[in-house]
């Protein structure tokens, strides 16, 4: 019962600190929404690592290492170390510049601005928002299983049970969230984001030490893994592809497409803000990831056998059987925190709705200002319930990690040419973005479709893949984690077919006024002339 | 003149072959099935990866200066006095 007390005093924390931000706020929408743009370098490179770790990044990675090893770590940390900076460096700064000087609250306002487009820009409020619903859900999800995990008891005769069930642990997780998001808006959000991240930051060298102590040194777990034929091959990164690897690289261009980190990066009061958080970002990132997918493999020494579904809360399972109760306490609130992240994603699906429909379609003029924040307040309560409600369909069907690749990553990743094309082509036309957005949904819905088709012949762990539709050979592969297209993940060709039709539909489609372009290319005022751009 | 030479940042050349040499650096084939384990506990493949991202955050500090949007900084300058420059959406 202690480590649940430390989470459920944990969860009274971040509800503290939400209502604490409601009393510093104002009623503007821009003040709710984006916390007025006054967010220092401290909490903007805190809230942004902690926005970008959910379940997903603690406990799918680390349910993901259990299973295919310690290539995990270049598969998506080293990768998103480089590509997420980068990323922000190049875009993120430049979607700041058009926040501060044209009032952007979304990626969407700038895309009807930059192109003199309106229901296009609605098509793609849709396409974010849907692909953003199941990245909410993995956040209840996550959240649901580690109070079950934590509050549970083994009785004399062996049976397991928990004091907090699944549905009820959701709930109470979905509940504090939508609370302080509801309350607190970005300012509350990246306040206790910037608490999470400090947590789970420390969290990692807490556990290898106690951890490593208690199995008796890392170095021994590491000699039986190596001696197990079973585990051996977790050492390396024999149970993935060459060619899944390479096309991995590309998945973390979803970063600045998500909704939540471009509305993130409007919040920085400086430009300055951007130089530090850039830099430290991949040593975060290290420090987060390592000790989980480290963590992962040694599991699979201590619980062994286990399937893809059960290894997620393998992290749990380590923390229970070999710290002290009350220290299990704190690192499950550690993880707990990872696992609440997804406030900023019911944050920024809230402001979407509210500044790209309800704004854009003239309500605020109608209702005023005050109605806005309110609108913002009464979607966040939907979405939360939405999301608690197709977590409790989903629970035990497919692994955190799966659910939000398939739907989210690549998606997103595929929408990357389309923002480019909008910073830094001026030829760019609003039908070659509705050309790659219609693209990206349905490639989306393709690859979803295909691998539920093929889950009967999805071979086992350790398997080699099988042909989809042998009259094609190589081209279509059905592997144990989804389908890939000569190898390579389905990302490439969304990315690259994304990028092509952008390219193609502007050029043979008429460019935006010049007014609209000059507006975007030409120096802002105050800039001189031989200012770099 | 070019964009670059006329902004002084580098053109999207730059920003491409940074981006294709780290795709490259992060393919360590030859680590694929080598179970050495550094310090006696760390797997060799995930030993280089952790290299890789402290790698990272040097060309980050590299790009930082080299890269820089300084042109964002004198926007600042003008809307330091709140609100946006432009009046708003």
């Amino acid at each position: 019962m202690i480590p649940a007390i430390v989470v459920f005093a944990y969860l009274a924390l971040v509800l503290y600190i939400g209502i604490f931000a409601f009393r510093r706020g104002q009623s503007s929408g821009e003040d709710y929404f984006l916390a007025s743009r006054s967010i220092g370098t401290f909490v903007f490179l805190l809230s942004l690592v902690g926005t970008n770790m959910t379940a997903f990044a603690i406990l799918g990675s680390s349910g993901l290492a259990y299973q295919r090893g310690i290539g995990v770590y270049g598969l998506m940390a080293a990768s998103s170390g480089f590509v997420i900076p980068f990323m922000l460096l190049l875009v993120g700064t430049r979607l700041w510049g058009f926040g501060k000087r044209f009032g952007h609250m979304t990626q969407v306002q700038f895309f009807r601005d930059r192109w003199d487009c309106s229901e296009i820009g609605t098509v793609i409020f849709a396409l974010s928002a849907a692909m953003l619903v199941p990245y909410i859900v993995i956040g209840v999800m996550g959240g649901g299983t580690t109070l079950e995990a934590l509050t549970a008891t083994t009785a004399p005769d062996g049976t397991v049970s928990s004091f907090v069930s699944y549905e009820v642990g959701g709930a109470i997780v979905a509940l504090v969230v939508m609370s302080y998001v509801f309350f607190g808006g970005m300012r509350g959000t990246a306040w206790v984001n910037t608490l999470q991240t400090l947590m789970f930051l420390s969290f990692g060298t807490i556990a290898f030490l106690l951890i490593g102590r208690e199995l008796g040194g890392l170095d021994q777990v590491m000699e039986r893994l190596s001696a197990n034929p079973r585990t051996a091959s977790l050492l390396t990164r024999e149970r993935m592809s060459q060619a899944e690897f390479w096309s991995y690289f590309l998945i973390p261009l979803s970063s600045i497409m998500f909704p939540h980190m471009s509305i993130m990066c409007l919040t920085a009061r400086k430009v300055v803000s951007f130089r530090r958080t850039v830099v430290l970002y991949p040593l975060c990132i290290a420090l987060i990831w390592l000790p989980s997918v480290y963590l992962g493999v040694v599991a699979a020494d201590s619980f062994p056998g286990l399937g893809p579904g059960e290894s997620d809360d393998v992290l749990l399972r380590l923390l229970t059987a070999n710290t002290e109760i009350l220290v299990a306490g704190v690192l499950g609130a550690a993880i707990m925190a990872a696992v609440m992240a997804s406030d900023s994603q019911i944050l920024a699906l809230g402001t979407m709705f509210t500044e790209d429909v309800f704004a854009h379609y003239g309500a605020t003029k109608r209702f005023g200002a005050r109605a806005e924040v309110w609108a913002g307040r009464t979607f966040v309560v939907l979405i939360t319930i939405v999301a608690y409600l197709v977590a409790l369909r989903a629970k035990d069907q497919v692994g955190i990690f799966e659910l939000s690749i398939r739907f989210a990553f690549s998606g997103y990743a595929a929408m990357t040419p389309i923002m480019l094309a909008a910073l830094f082509w001026k030829r760019s036309t609003k039908w070659g973005a509705l050309a790659a957005t219609l693209w990206v949904a349905a490639t989306v819905l393709a690859s979803w479709w295909l691998h539920d088709a093929t889950l009967a012949i999805a071979p086992a762990p350790g398997q080699p893949p099988v042909p989809i539709y042998p009259a094609l050979g190589g081209m279509l592969l059905r592997g144990t984690g989804g389908v890939t297209i000569w190898g390579a993940l389905p990302v490439v060709p969304m990315v690259a077919g994304s990028a092509l039709l952008m390219w193609l539909v502007s050029l043979a489609t008429r460019p935006p006024s010049r007014a609209t372009v000059e507006r975007f290319f030409a120096p802002a005022p105050g800039v001189t002339a031989g200012t770099p751009q | 003149m070019s964009r670059a030479e006329r902004t002084g940042t580098p053109g999207w050349k730059f920003y491409v072959a940074v981006w294709l040499a780290m795709m490259a650096v992060h393919q360590d084939f030859w680590n694929w099935r080598d179970a050495t384990l550094v310090f006696g506990f760390v797997p060799v493949g995930l030993a280089y990866h952790l290299g890789y991202s402290i790698l990272a955050a040097v060309v980050m500090a590299v790009l930082v200066r080299r890269a820089w949007p300084a042109h964002l900084e004198a926007l600042e300058r003008e809307t330091a006095d709140g609100g946006t420059s432009d009046g708003g959406r």
